[in-house]
């Protein structure tokens, strides 16, 4: 903490308090300048970078199928989105047909990660906001569900299980069994977490009426995924831009009204229902047949060419932009990441705002940096 | 404590049996210091989900002591958990400066050990050994909460094993500088 103005003229009582990059509630690596006057802020600079690793600069020296290991990096927590919307890029720059089988179990494995993130945001959430136990209980379920990867390919979070064509191997009768059980664990569960913190007093009082985002704000900044929703705005890529076969399926867009913390945070809660019906769906519709594409050559080279693809992680709507000049490694990759773009609301939402309530803000938005730097 | 660990050794050894009561000194320090590792509660990437994971109820790392602190003044355990990239050098090695000693440091991940899948990346440090000591590495990408739960057992390996005759791990790091983090 410095007074940057003290009695050398300029206001008096104004404080400069550095949030991050190490601090226990910035989910990761974030800085934010804060410029109080007494306990309110008046001024709030996020500043990144503290985790950029420069990857879609590395893609340029990667062939294709190394790209994707870089893309599981990017959203640590649900990595399967990552790997769906690069790989759908490139399918669509090398003019790939995918098989129906390949797209179901590419769904299953992104709304089962969307529930893995989500629940990592309630845990965090709720220890942010200070009740611990959320997190254990979160953790819990979290935990079986990276099970379930581990099953089917041996890791917990960094997958690289979509490929390019297709995906990395079939699920087996055991697994399907397994995630059925889990699914029927998981429903009693949500009421749990509703018991435990939607709807407890404390939680309520301290996001109902912070961190108010109105819909046209949030689209002017271009705010995707849960938080544009808890504004009220349906938009979602699964219903807007369907791919992978999500026309196929029936699930709610949970909104929010007011676009509160609370809003966001229930947002997601109602999410991970919708995620269940999802995958119940795609578990018993799953077609018979190949689960990957024929031909995709371990070097491929595609026409000249740009494509551009994208998904609704489970942060918004991720896009990634990939141009070949034909060769063996892409010619330039860019990602629109969605927490990249949901983090520049902070300098307008937390100005006026108390200090107390910065973490209730900052952890409504479910930032992961490694996707804000890359 | 820097003072004690000075003089008490010496002053110890000057009196008759007196390298008896160091060595009774050196099993009770380690002992209670092997049960109480307060690390820093702070993540970089990826492996810090995992090292989440390993606090949480199915890992439950605070059976081993091991309690997150906020603030490193508090802490004697650094998890590096995941990649250092140039920018966030500073801040580690000015955390690292903070904590007080005897400080450890556990590596974890490819990318804290060597830079992992960025080895080639222009904006990464490759590997966390070039900015401060390091005392156990773990590989993987990322490595298992299981994994890090042996480190913190071989750290206590490495606590018990500590004499104060020998300085008892307190390794005082004066130059606070910028290192080159580029090499
Ligand atoms: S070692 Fe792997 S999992 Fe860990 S931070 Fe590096 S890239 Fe992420």
């Amino acid at each position: 903490m410095t007074n940057t103005a003290g009695s050398r003229g300029g206001r008096f009582d104004q404080l400069f308090v550095n949030l991050g990059p190490q601090h226990p509630s910035t989910h990761g690596v974030l800085r934010v300048g804060l410029t109080l006057e007494g306990e309110v802020i008046v001024k709030a600079e996020p500043d990144i970078g503290y985790l950029h690793r420069g990857s879609c600069k590395l893609a340029e020296t990667r062939g294709y199928h190394q790209c994707v290991v870089l893309t599981d990096r990017w959203d640590y927590v649900s990595a399967m989105p990552n790997n769906l919307a690069f790989c759908l890029a490139a399918e669509r720059l090398m003019g790939l047909e995918i098989p129906a089988r390949a797209r179901h179990l590419r769904v299953v494995m992104c709304e089962l990660n969307r529930i893995a993130s989500h629940l990592l945001f309630l845990g965090t959430y709720g220890i942010d906001l200070g009740a611990f136990t959320p997190f254990l209980h979160a953790f819990r379920e979290r935990e079986m569900i990276l099970d379930l990867y581990e099953m089917l390919c041996g890791a917990r979070l960094t997958y690289n299980y979509i490929r390019i064509g297709g995906v990395m191997s079939d699920i087996t009768q055991e697994w399907a069994a397994k995630t059925r059980e889990f699914l029927g664990f998981f429903k009693p569960r949500m009421r749990e977490y509703d018991d435990l913190l939607s709807f407890n007093p404390i939680f309520l009082a301290r996001t109902e009426e912070v961190g108010l985002i109105d819909a046209r704000q949030a689209v002017a900044w271009g705010l995707s995924g849960p938080n544009l929703r808890g504004s009220g705005v349906s938009y979602d890529v699964r219903k807007a831009d369907p791919y992978s076969s999500y026309e196929r399926f029936d699930f709610d867009v949970p909104l929010g009204k007011r676009g509160s913390c609370w809003d966001r945070y229930y947002c997601r809660a109602l999410e991970m229902r919708q995620s269940v019906r999802i995958v119940e769906q795609a578990l018993d519709g799953l077609p018979a047949g190949d689960i990957a594409a024929k031909g995709v050559s371990k070097t491929p080279k595609p026409p000249p060419g740009e494509a551009y693809a994208h998904v609704e992680a489970s942060r918004g709507d991720l896009g990634i932009y990939l141009a070949s000049d034909g060769g063996a490694a892409p010619f330039r990759l860019h990602a629109r990441a969605p927490s990249f773009i949901n983090l520049a609301i902070l300098q307008e939402m937390l100005v006026g705002r108390k200090v107390a309530d910065v973490v209730a803000i900052l952890g409504s938005i479910d930032i992961v940096l490694g996707e804000a730097d890359r | 404590m820097g003072v004690i660990l000075e003089k008490f050794p010496k002053a110890a050894k000057a009196l008759p049996g007196g390298s008896v009561a160091l060595t009774t000194a050196d099993a009770f320090i380690g002992w209670s210091r092997k049960y109480s590792l307060w690390p820093v509660q702070f993540g970089l990437a990826c492996c810090a989900i995992e090292m989440m994971a390993a606090y949480a109820a199915r890992f439950d790392f605070d059976r081993m002591g091991v309690i997150p602190r906020a603030s490193p003044r508090q802490a004697d355990v650094m998890l590096i958990a995941g990649t250092v990239v140039k920018k966030m050098a500073e801040p580690v090695i000015r955390l690292y400066h903070q904590m007080p000693e005897p400080r450890f440091v556990v590596s974890m991940g490819s990318c804290a050990n060597c830079g992992g899948p960025y080895y080639d990346s222009y904006s990464v440090v490759k590997g966390v050994d070039r900015l401060i000591p390091v005392d156990v590495y773990i590989a993987g990408c990322p490595p298992r909460p299981e994994s890090l739960l042996y480190a913190v057992v071989k750290l206590q390996e490495k606590i018990l094993k500590m004499k104060l005759a020998k300085g008892a791990g307190a390794t005082p790091q004066q130059e606070t500088g910028a290192r080159n983090i580029n090499a």
